[in-house]
C-alpha cells in the first residue's frame, strides 16, 4: 500500500476531490492500476503492429462478443454515462427520448451496414467506396467526413476530460488534458488496434459493471419498484410530475424527427465505430458484434434512466451535493457521480470516478486511430502517392499522424477550456449522417452512383451542414452571441441529409463523364462480395 | 436449382429483410417521436395507478423491443440465410 501512496503521491500531488482524500486515492489507485495494465498491453501489441493488419485492424482476431463490448465502449463515452443520467436528473423522461435515440441506430447498423461492411472493406470504409468509385477523389471526401467528425468529437471529448478530472482529482485542467492526451498518443501510436480495443473492452466492462451496481444500489432502496421510485422522485423534484412526460427539450415536432435523423444515420457513420468492423475474422462475427453492442448499450441506457431517476432521489435534498444556489455541485453532469457517493461511499465514489476517467481515455484513443489511419491510409498511400507506398512507410505516417493529432486534440483541447462544446458532438453526427453515411449506403445499395455524384454530393452534404450549424442557433446566437438566428433549427439534419442524398442523386444521373455498363458490373461485383463475402 | 436464380433470390431475400427489420424500428421509433411532437398529453398517462407513464412505459420498451428484434435478426441470418450462402459459396 505504501507502494501505491508514493506513486499516487508524486503524480497526483494535489490530490482534493469533492468529498474526501480517501475516495481520491483510491479512484487514484484504481486509474493508476488501469493505467498500468493498458501500458502493459501496449508493450506486448507494439510487438505486433509493424503489420498493417495488426496495426488497423487487431490483425482480424478480436471475437464477436469482444468486438460488441469494445463497440459498446466506443459509443458509450462520459458523455453519455454522465451527460445523460445528468439530463434525466435535470428533466426526467426527456432524458429516455435522447437515450433511446443513441440507441435505434444500433439496430439499423446491424441490419444495414455491419456484414457488408466486414465482407467489402479491410481498414477504412472509403476502402469499400473505392471499390467502385475513383480512389484519390473519394478517399479525399471520406477522409474529410472522417477528420471533420473525429475533431469535432475529439474536442468534446477532451473539454470533457479536462473539467471532469479538474472536479474529481483536483488536477489543474491543462495537467489533466496533457495526462489523456499523452496517454492516448502511446496506446495509439505504439499499440494501434490491438491496444485500443483492449483499453476499449476492459473500461466497457468496468463501465457495465459499475453503473450495473450503481442501479441496483438505487433499485434496492425501493425494493425493485420502478414505480415507487419514480413516486419518490415526483415527490422531490422541483418539476413534479412533469418529470414523467415530455417536457420542453424537445418543443417543435422538425426538431424531434431532425434530432432523430441525425442520431440514427450519424451513428450508422461514425468512422471510430465503422472501423470496429474491421477487427473481426468474418460477417458473422461482425453481425454478433453488433448484437451484442446493441445488447450491451440498450442495457447501460436503462441503467442510466434509473441512475438519473435515483439522481433526483438522494440528492435534490441533499446539502453534502449542493451549491449555494440550491444547484448540484459541478454540473448536472455530475449526478451519477454524486450518487455514487452518496448511496455507495468513499470507496465506490472513487471506483465511479476512476471509470469515468478510464472511459474518456478509451474513447479518446478509438478517435485518434480513427483519424489517423485516413491520414495515413486514406490521404497518404492513396492520394498523395497514388498507392504505390509499401507497408513501412504507411504505418510510419499513419504512427506520425496519431501523434500530430492527438498533439492538435491537446492544444484544442486547452484552447477551449470552459466553453460550451456540447454542440460539436451534435455536430459530428449531423456530419457523419449528411456525409459519411450516404456516400457510404449509396456504394453499397444504389447501382447508379457515380464518382462525380459521390464526391460533389458529399461535399454539398459536409458544406451544408457546417453552413447550417454555424447559422443556427447552437452556434450563431449561443456562440456568437447574435440576436436571432438566421437558419432556425438546432437540428439540421432532416435537411442536411435529404440534401446530400438529393445531390449525390442528380449528379450522378447526369454525370456522362461515367461509363454506365462498366459502373453496373462493379456494383454486380459488389454486391456479390457484399453477401458472400467472395 | 440453378445458382444464378438461387443467387438473384438469396440476395433479394436477404435485402427484403434488412429493409423490413429497418423499416419496423424507425416507424416505431419516429411514430414515438412524433407523439412526443404532436400529442404529449397522450404519453403523461399514469398506467395502473403507479407513477409509470404510457411514455415511460413505451421508451423502455422500445429498447427492449430493439434488442429483441437484433436477436430475431441474427437468429435468422445465422440459421437460415448463411446456409443459403454457404450453398451459393461452393
Amino acid at each position: 500500500m505504501n507502494f501505491f501512496s508514493l506513486i499516487i503521491l508524486t503524480v497526483f500531488p494535489s490530490i482534493t476531490l469533492a468529498s474526501n482524500e480517501e475516495s481520491s486515492y483510491f479512484a487514484a489507485t484504481i486509474f493508476i492500476l488501469f493505467v498500468f495494465v493498458t501500458l502493459l498491453i501496449t508493450y506486448f501489441a507494439s510487438k505486433k503492429t509493424d503489420v498493417k493488419e495488426n496495426y488497423y485492424a487487431a490483425g482480424g482476431k478480436i471475437s464477436g462478443f469482444q468486438n460488441g463490448l469494445a463497440i459498446a465502449g466506443d459509443y458509450m463515452s462520459a458523455a453519455s454515462f454522465l451527460g445523460i443520467s445528468g439530463l434525466v436528473f435535470y428533466s426526467g423522461f426527456d432524458g429516455l427520448i435522447y437515450s433511446i435515440g443513441f440507441l435505434v441506430g444500433w439496430p439499423i447498423i446491424l441490419f444495414l451496414i455491419s456484414e457488408r461492411l466486414k465482407n467489402l472493406g479491410k481498414f477504412t470504409f472509403a476502402d469499400i467506396t473505392s471499390i467502385r468509385l475513383e480512389q484519390s477523389k473519394i478517399r479525399i471526401l471520406s477522409a474529410t467526413g472522417t477528420l471533420v467528425t473525429i475533431t469535432l468529437y475529439l474536442i468534446a471529448q477532451m473539454v470533457g476530460a479536462g473539467s471532469l478530472i479538474q472536479i474529481l482529482f483536483g488536477l489543474p485542467y491543462e495537467i489533466a488534458v496533457w495526462i489523456v492526451g499523452v496517454l492516448m498518443i502511446i496506446y495509439v501510436s505504439f499499440g494501434g488496434m490491438i491496444a485500443t480495443t483492449w483499453v476499449q473492452i476492459i473500461k466497457a466492462f468496468l463501465l457495465i459493471f459499475g453503473a450495473s451496481i450503481l442501479a441496483f444500489l438505487v433499485f434496492k432502496e425501493f425494493s425493485f419498484s420502478l414505480s415507487s421510485l419514480l413516486e419518490q422522485a415526483v415527490k422531490v423534484h422541483e418539476s413534479k410530475i412533469e418529470i414523467l412526460f415530455p417536457g420542453k427539450l424537445i418543443d417543435d415536432p422538425i426538431s424531434a424527427i431532425s434530432l432523430g435523423i441525425a442520431l440514427i444515420l450519424g451513428t450508422a457513420g461514425l468512422p471510430h465505430i465503422l472501423m470496429r468492423f474491421f477487427t473481426v475474422p468474418d460477417a458473422k462475427s461482425a453481425r454478433i458484434s453488433a448484437l451484442y453492442a446493441t445488447t450491451f448499450i440498450g442495457y447501460f441506457y436503462i441503467l442510466t434512466f434509473v441512475i438519473g431517476f435515483g439522481a433526483i432521489v438522494f440528492l435534490s435534498d441533499n446539502y453534502l451535493y449542493l451549491n449555494e444556489n440550491g444547484k448540484l455541485i459541478g454540473s448536472n453532469n455530475m449526478a451519477a457521480i454524486h450518487l455514487s457517493h452518496s448511496i455507495g461511499g468513499d470507496i465506490f465514489l472513487g471506483f465511479i470516478s476512476a471509470v469515468a476517467f478510464a472511459t474518456i481515455l478509451a474513447v479518446v484513443s478509438g478517435l485518434t486511430l480513427a483519424g489517423a489511419s485516413a491520414i495515413g491510409r486514406d490521404l497518404f498511400v492513396y492520394v498523395i502517392k497514388k498507392g504505390d507506398a509499401d507497408e513501412k512507410t504507411e504505418l510510419k505516417v499513419s504512427k506520425v499522424s496519431s501523434v500530430v493529432i492527438g498533439v492538435i486534440a491537446i492544444l484544442l483541447g486547452i484552447f477551449f477550456e470552459g466553453q460550451n462544446v456540447a454542440f460539436m458532438v451534435g455536430l459530428a453526427f449531423a456530419v457523419a449522417a449528411s456525409t459519411n453515411f450516404p456516400i457510404l449506403f449509396l456504394t453499397i445499395m444504389w447501382k447508379n452512383l457515380t464518382t462525380m455524384g459521390a464526391y460533389y454530393g458529399g461535399m454539398i452534404g459536409l458544406l451544408t451542414t457546417i453552413t447550417l450549424v454555424i447559422l443556427g442557433p447552437t452556434i450563431w446566437v449561443e456562440v456568437f452571441g447574435f440576436k436571432e438566428a438566421i437558419f432556425p433549427y438546432k437540428y439540421p439534419a432532416i435537411f442536411t441529409v435529404s440534401i446530400s442524398f438529393f445531390a449525390i442523386f442528380l449528379i450522378s444521373i447526369m454525370d456522362k463523364t461515367t461509363n454506365k455498363t462498366e459502373n453496373h458490373k462493379k456494383f454486380e461485383k459488389l454486391t456479390r462480395k457484399a453477401y458472400l463475402g467472395e | 436449382m440453378n445458382k444464378r436464380i438461387l443467387y438473384d433470390r438469396f440476395i433479394f431475400l436477404n435485402k427484403l429483410i434488412s429493409f423490413t427489420f429497418s423499416l419496423l424500428i424507425l416507424c416505431l421509433y419516429f411514430s414515438f417521436i412524433l407523439i412526443i411532437g404532436f400529442k404529449p398529453q397522450l404519453l403523461g398517462i399514469l398506467l395502473y395507478d403507479g407513477y409509470i407513464t404510457v411514455g415511460i412505459a413505451l421508451g423502455l420498451s422500445i429498447i427492449i423491443f430493439s434488442i429483441l428484434l437484433t436477436l430475431i435478426y441474427t437468429l435468422i441470418s445465422n440459421n437460415f440465410l448463411d446456409k443459403v450462402r454457404d450453398k451459393l459459396k461452393e
